[in-house]
């Protein structure tokens, strides 16, 4: 294979790689064996600590209703942050100076802080002042933080977006006569759709990820929480940690997935200009154009 | 107004998390590089570990990792990370975890820079009669760097709130302490404003200052 770093191989290149690539296996698995050797030493492979997971009981104690937390505070964000992100992005590119200046304002600093923060200070007002019950209060919580966190990363990504679309979109609406609200729906959200989904699905990770933050710091209980009255009724911590991780990623593999087979529907729809938004287009959190996955914060 | 202050060591928090931050940039940018290079390499073996390292790690929180550094690594497997005192080793722990979260997302950033310079720029450059060596130094990687200062400025940007998740394994830095003052103190709002300036400083010229640099720098194709 030829690349922008280096070219077809030749015998002496070939022949460096076979020697690199026994060197990396060898290495990968003294690791390997290394790792294994560690569990092993303080008996983390004893299938007793193992066990557990194959029982009824511990799926339907501790790691179902864990992830029944952990989808419904996720999915709860997503609906909401969703089109409020799409609201915001879109404001933030009126014509008017007195619509786009505060919205700008407020997505720039709710962008700016950790939404730890904001779920801190979501509970603890709740708890201050609300008539919440205090079995919902860290639900609320946690869908406060996230969505307000990722309502404003999404408005930069529908900013962006629409940005990316070629000016020639906007001035051929206008001539044909079509208002700027027609323009922005009929028009421009309709293509910038597939250009931002996949920044898009990186945020949606982003929040499935979150979630744990709610389960550890304000006591919602979701899969890390179930997690850790698991590991303290099965004393198995670094198993319960293995299984959970893997729940997560399952999890956020899933959506990846979904994301990237409807966004090869739209784009086979021929109703896309073929741009991709690069994380060097704005400044977004995802990770866009780098494929499937999760984004950073 | 801001009595409420007395008694609490705010810019010491802000500092332990200026240092998490500063160190765990440098770590994960190291480790970054480390696995953007096998990425790219013309080793299957090595793409092949670099890519599944970046898909497992950015599946997973961040609050598992740092979790299980303090439960798993430290609680069970012993490792101390040379640390005497259960601070520093809580606050060594929470270095090596934002490391290793944040390398996955330095590689893409990297490896998303090394994609944005042109098969023809390389191609060029060997049509011309410059070595492997040459071509790196003087086509492909002056192009590359200049792609990856807005991405990588993200990935700091999202590092220095991402230190918060430390306050899960109770490093003493900005959101543990403000954990502990809201239960102790009764301006909420006041308390949730201060910190979220502290935040405001430390990630907003960050970002600008790197935006504008990225864009400056940017290569006009």
């Amino acid at each position: 294979m030829t690349s922008v770093l280096y070219d077809a191989p030749g015998p002496r290149a070939r022949r460096r790689n076979v020697l690199l690539s026994v060197l990396f296996s060898v290495l990968l698995a003294a690791l390997l064996w290394w790792v294994w050797q560690a569990l092993d030493d303080k008996g983390q492979l004893k299938w007793a600590l193992w066990q557990p997971f194959t029982t009824a009981d511990a799926w339907n104690t501790y790691l179902l209703p864990g992830l029944w937390g952990t989808l419904k505070a996720a999915a709860l964000s997503m609906v909401i942050a969703l089109p409020l992100g799409a609201v915001l992005g879109i404001a933030r590119l009126s014509d008017h100076r007195w619509v786009r200046v505060p919205v700008g304002a407020v997505v720039e600093f709710f962008r700016s802080i950790p939404v730890l923060l904001l779920m801190l200070f979501a509970n603890e007002l709740y708890a201050q002042s609300s008539n919440i019950a205090s079995e919902y209060r860290p639900l609320y919580a946690v869908v406060t933080g996230l969505v307000l966190y990722n309502a404003s990363v999404l408005a930069e990504v529908v900013r962006a977006g629409v940005l990316a679309l070629p000016k020639g979109q906007t001035e051929a609406a206008y001539a044909i006569g079509l208002r700027k609200g027609q323009t922005m729906t009929s028009i421009l959200l309709p293509q910038s759709v597939t250009v931002m989904l996949p920044a898009i699905v990186s945020q949606l990770v982003v929040i499935v990820k979150d979630t744990a933050l709610g389960g550890v710091m304000i006591s919602y209980a979701e899969l890390l929480s179930a997690r850790s009255t698991l590991a303290a009724n099965y004393a198995n911590v670094i198993q319960s940690f293995v299984v959970v991780a893997v729940i997560f990623i399952i999890l956020n593999f899933t959506l990846t997935s979904f994301a990237s087979w409807l966004e090869g529907r739209l784009r086979r729809g021929k109703k896309t200009t073929g741009a991709v938004l690069s994380p060097n287009d704005a400044t977004i959190a995802g990770t866009a154009a780098t494929g499937a996955g999760g984004g950073v914060a | 107004m801001f009595d409420f202050l007395q008694g609490y060591d705010v810019l010491g928090a802000f500092w332990m998390t200026v240092k998490l931050t500063v160190l765990s940039a440098l770590g994960s940018l190291v480790l970054g590089t480390l696995l953007a290079a096998m990425r790219v390499s013309p080793i299957p073996l090595m793409r092949g570990f670099g890519t599944a390292y970046v898909n497992i790690v950015r599946n997973i929180p961040l609050t598992i990792i740092i979790l299980f550094s303090s439960l798993g690594l430290a609680d069970i497997f012993g490792v101390s990370m040379g640390a005497s005192d259960f601070a520093v080793q809580g606050f060594r722990l929470a270095v090596l975890s934002l490391v290793v979260y944040h390398a996955a997302f330095v590689c893409e950033a990297l490896r998303s820079g090394i994609n944005t310079v042109p098969v023809g720029q390389a191609e060029a450059a060997r049509a011309i009669g410059l070595g492997f060596g040459q071509t790196l130094r003087l086509i492909v990687l002056p192009q590359a760097f200049r792609a990856v200062v807005v991405p990588l400025a993200n990935v700091l940007i999202a590092l220095t709130k991402n230190t918060t998740v430390a306050a899960a394994i109770g490093v003493a830095e900005a959101a543990t302490l403000m954990k502990t003052m809201m239960e102790n103190e009764a301006q909420t709002v006041l308390i949730a404003a201060v910190f979220a300036f502290g935040f405001v400083v430390l990630t907003l010229p960050t970002g600008l200052f790197l935006g504008w640099l990225g864009k400056r720098l940017a290569v006009k194709r």
